[in-house]
């Protein structure tokens, strides 16, 4: 590929998220340069429209970014960045600058707006929200009298009842809230719950996408470099075969990660989101199943860099909803459209 | 490694109208064609319908007009066969012509070989088998024995082909065979004929039915016994069968046919299961649309880099393998969710026909057009490994 905006990212996270990097940010230490370099290099805005402080980023090269990201397992929020500057500039909010996140992302955890006589009031508890600890704002989607309504949460209004980590160390932490809110903070949302849920999913799938190629590439290399028998373990059919399949998994997921893109430039259906978040889910699943034989023990190892891929598939695979639930979403709409709906519905272009 | 990267596919405006119209043409023949007969897929022939399909210009759509063709995308062309395909139309006759046979003969035919054949296809009233399989040659394409000798006015052909599908209906058979000594490289020295089966048919070129395990006569044993192919039989260039025969491959592997097999079964399985299935079927439906929509995605970037002139051979055994699959996964997948026996005898509901259908037939999804272990090793030469 020689897409200069993708080629910038590729060295970009090559040069700041390092081995080191990664095991700091795990160990409590915000990767502040990593973070710096790419803010500076307008990525944390590439989601936005440039009425609100975009850089003029299709979809697509927005989600290519955190694709080469989640390849880098670099260990910041540009996601979730991206995903809470285009849910505030949806509904018309300011977007600030520096780590955004989103809440909630669990479907059990809702936040309540009420009016009061100079404003709002916000409250509730919201769990496993990624870096809250470290942002700047949360772009928060809450219950309001009329429907769903988007509030800007700043530090100020909420404190951490929990920091939490998920499984490949990244902040997932419980915000307890009960704070006041100005008016200007607060606005109403175009979409729901629901749609949250889906572009959380979205993003999730490019990422996994991004984790998995990782994963392909350091088993080839690895399958490659290692002798066993007198010749390189890639060399024997087995070792061929499983590889194979993980190329096949990796495939599918970048398939997945592009269906999910097209879904969050328009409109979000459900279906086709649904359909990314669970295949690229599964891929994850069987892809960690062969990668890791195929490393034997240096891959179970914390030296090893397999296992930040992996842990982040473990994670992602979870967040914004596992393949069951969005399977169950898919399969109903198939469903619900029939024998005579099924090929207009997948067809669909 | 090389970065494994699937083009997107390329945007055609003008690929909506023509579902459409696809639409309604199938709306108007499908109706009184039943499950069973839709479960066929590819399989099914019929070759009144070919030809209403090529008066629509349906077959051959990618080809220049000066052949018969009608120069639309590949997009356009996807268009056609998806939904053909899911629709369960019996598209057998014209379905290799169209896919392999006749892009080869544009690609490797001379003029006049192309002027001759290429119309007649997109007619839909050309129907080709494909000449390669042989009985000590299956994935081992290389092995094959089968030999063409230059002789005065042509070159005679003596050797067995094996599991032909459609040889004894097909007008055509692309035969691939050796011409010249291997000369170290064990794909040297092979051709690729254009082999007139009318003409040779009780003159040198016997077809004899094999039965498949249903019952069925789908594939044959052709036994070629001093065959006299005129001069201008030669596809292409002698010596480079084996490079064409690994080109038409890549045309072969990742179209839908690759992952649309089941299709009948998946919608037998919706109507039977109803809106209101328990929640453990929705899920497991929900997998197989989620499968299928993922491969579509696969399968049309890899039209939109064939049709770009690149040469996806990785990308399409990766498709082919992941939709045999699919495929296969559909009929254990609906079996669980079904109380169906499955049965094809007269009076079986139509659920219980298709998945008997496809029980008896998912095994040959993963062996024809290259089997699962030959793909995978394709594969893992794409990904450096060998
Ligand atoms: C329904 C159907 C229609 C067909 N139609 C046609 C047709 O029209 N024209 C035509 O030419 N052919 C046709 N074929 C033949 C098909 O291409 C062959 O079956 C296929 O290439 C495999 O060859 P084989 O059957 O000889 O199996 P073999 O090559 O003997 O293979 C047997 C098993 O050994 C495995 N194997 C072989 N080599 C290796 C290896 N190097 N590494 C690992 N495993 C290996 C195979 O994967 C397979 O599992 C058709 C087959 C079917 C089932």
């Amino acid at each position: 590929m020689s897409d200069p905006l993708a080629d910038s990212a590729e060295r970009l996270f090559a040069a700041h998220a390092g081995k080191d990097v990664i095991h700091a940010a795990e160990n409590g230490v915000f990767p502040q340069a990593l973070w710096d370099a790419v803010a500076r290099a307008g990525f944390t805005a590439a989601l936005l429209p440039e009425h609100a402080g975009g850089v003029g980023a299709t979809a697509a090269e927005a989600m290519a970014l955190l694709r080469i990201a989640a390849a880098h397992s670099a260990p910041i929020p540009l996601a979730e960045t991206m995903l809470a500057g285009w849910l505030l500039a949806e509904a018309g909010l300011p977007v600030p600058q520096g780590v955004l996140t989103v809440a909630p992302v669990r479907v059990s955890d809702v936040l309540t707006l009420r009016r009061t006589e100079d404003g709002w009031h916000l409250t509730g508890t919201a769990s496993r929200i990624p870096w809250a600890r470290d942002a700047a704002a949360v772009a928060v989607l809450a219950e309001g009298p009329d429907g769903p309504t988007v509030a800007l949460l700043r530090p100020d209004g909420f404190t951490l009842a929990r920091h939490g980590r998920n499984l490949a160390g990244e902040p997932r932490d419980t915000m307890a809230v009960d704070t006041a809110l100005a008016t200007d903070a607060v606005a109403p949302a175009t979409f729901g719950p629901t749609q949250l849920r889906a572009a959380g999913a979205a993003v999730r799938t490019v990422q996994i996408a991004g984790a998995l190629s990782r994963a392909l590439s350091l088993s080839v290399q690895y399958a490659q470099a290692r002798v066993q028998f007198g010749r390189a373990i890639g060399k024997f059919q087995a070792v061929q075969h499983n590889l194979a399949v993980l190329a096949g998994q990796a495939a599918a997921a970048l398939a997945a990660a592009d269906m999910a893109t097209d879904a969050l430039a328009g409109g979000l259906d459900p279906l086709r989101v649904g359909a990314a978040k669970a295949r690229a889910g599964e891929a994850a699943s069987i892809a960690a199943g062969l990668a890791h034989p195929a490393h034997g023990a240096i891959g179970f190892t914390q030296e090893y860099e397999l296992h930040f891929a992996t842990r982040r598939l473990w994670s992602w695979r979870d967040e914004f909803g596992n393949e069951a639930e969005w399977n169950g979403v898919v399969g109903r709409a198939v469903l619900a459209a029939g024998p005579d709906g099924l090929r207009p519905l997948l067809t669909a272009a | 490694m090389q970065a494994l990267t699937f083009a997107t596919p390329p945007a055609d405006a003008g690929a909506e109208a023509l579902r459409g119209e696809v639409r309604r043409f199938l709306d108007d023949e499908m109706p009184g064609r039943t499950p069973l007969q839709r479960a066929a897929s590819w399989s099914g022939s019929d070759p009144a319908f070919s030809r209403k399909m090529g008066e629509r210009g349906w077959i051959g759509m990618t080809w220049p007009k000066r052949y018969g063709g009608h120069e639309r995308s590949a997009l356009d062309r996807y268009v056609v066969l998806e939904e053909m395909l899911a629709a369960g139309a019996p598209v057998g006759h014209h379905w290799i012509a169209d896919r392999q046979s006749g892009p080869s003969i544009l690609r490797h035919g001379t003029e006049a070989q192309r002027q001759h054949i290429l119309p007649r296809i997109a007619a839909g009233a050309c129907s080709f088998c494909i000449g390669m399989s042989e009985p000590d040659s299956g994935s081992d394409l290389a092995a094959a024995r089968t030999r063409a000798q230059r002789v005065q006015g042509g070159w005679l052909v003596n050797g067995t082909k094996l599991w032909t599908s459609d040889a004894h209906h097909a007008d055509y058979m692309i035969l691939f065979c050796r011409t010249g000594a291997r000369e170290g490289d064990r794909h040297g020295g092979a051709s690729q004929f254009l082999v007139d089966m009318e003409q040779a048919r009780g003159n040198g070129l016997t077809v004899r039915p094999i039965l498949d395990m249903r019952g069925a006569h789908h594939f044959n044993e052709v036994v070629i016994e001093d065959l006299l192919l005129p001069e201008d039989a030669l596809l292409g260039r002698e010596g480079d069968g084996w490079a064409q025969v690994t080109a038409e491959l890549a045309f072969e592997r990742s179209s839908p046919d690759r992952f649309l097999s089941a299709f009948a079964l998946l919608t037998e399985a919706v109507r039977a299961l109803g809106p209101a299935a328990p929640e453990r079927a929705a899920v497991a439906i929900g997998r197989l649309a989620s499968h299928t929509l993922a491969l579509r995605r696969l399968s049309r970037s890899v039209a939109g880099m064939l049709q770009a002139g690149e040469d996806p051979a990785l990308q399409a055994a990766l498709v082919k393998d992941l939709g045999n699959t699919l495929e296969q996964d559909t009929v254990e997948t609906v079996r669980l969710l079904v109380d169906a026996e499955p049965s094809e005898e007269d009076g079986s509901a139509p659920l219980a026909a298709v998945l008997a259908h496809l029980v008896m037939t998912a095994p040959s999804f993963s062996l024809r057009g290259g089997t699962r272990e030959i793909l995978r090793g394709i594969i893992a030469r794409g990904l450096g490994l060998r």
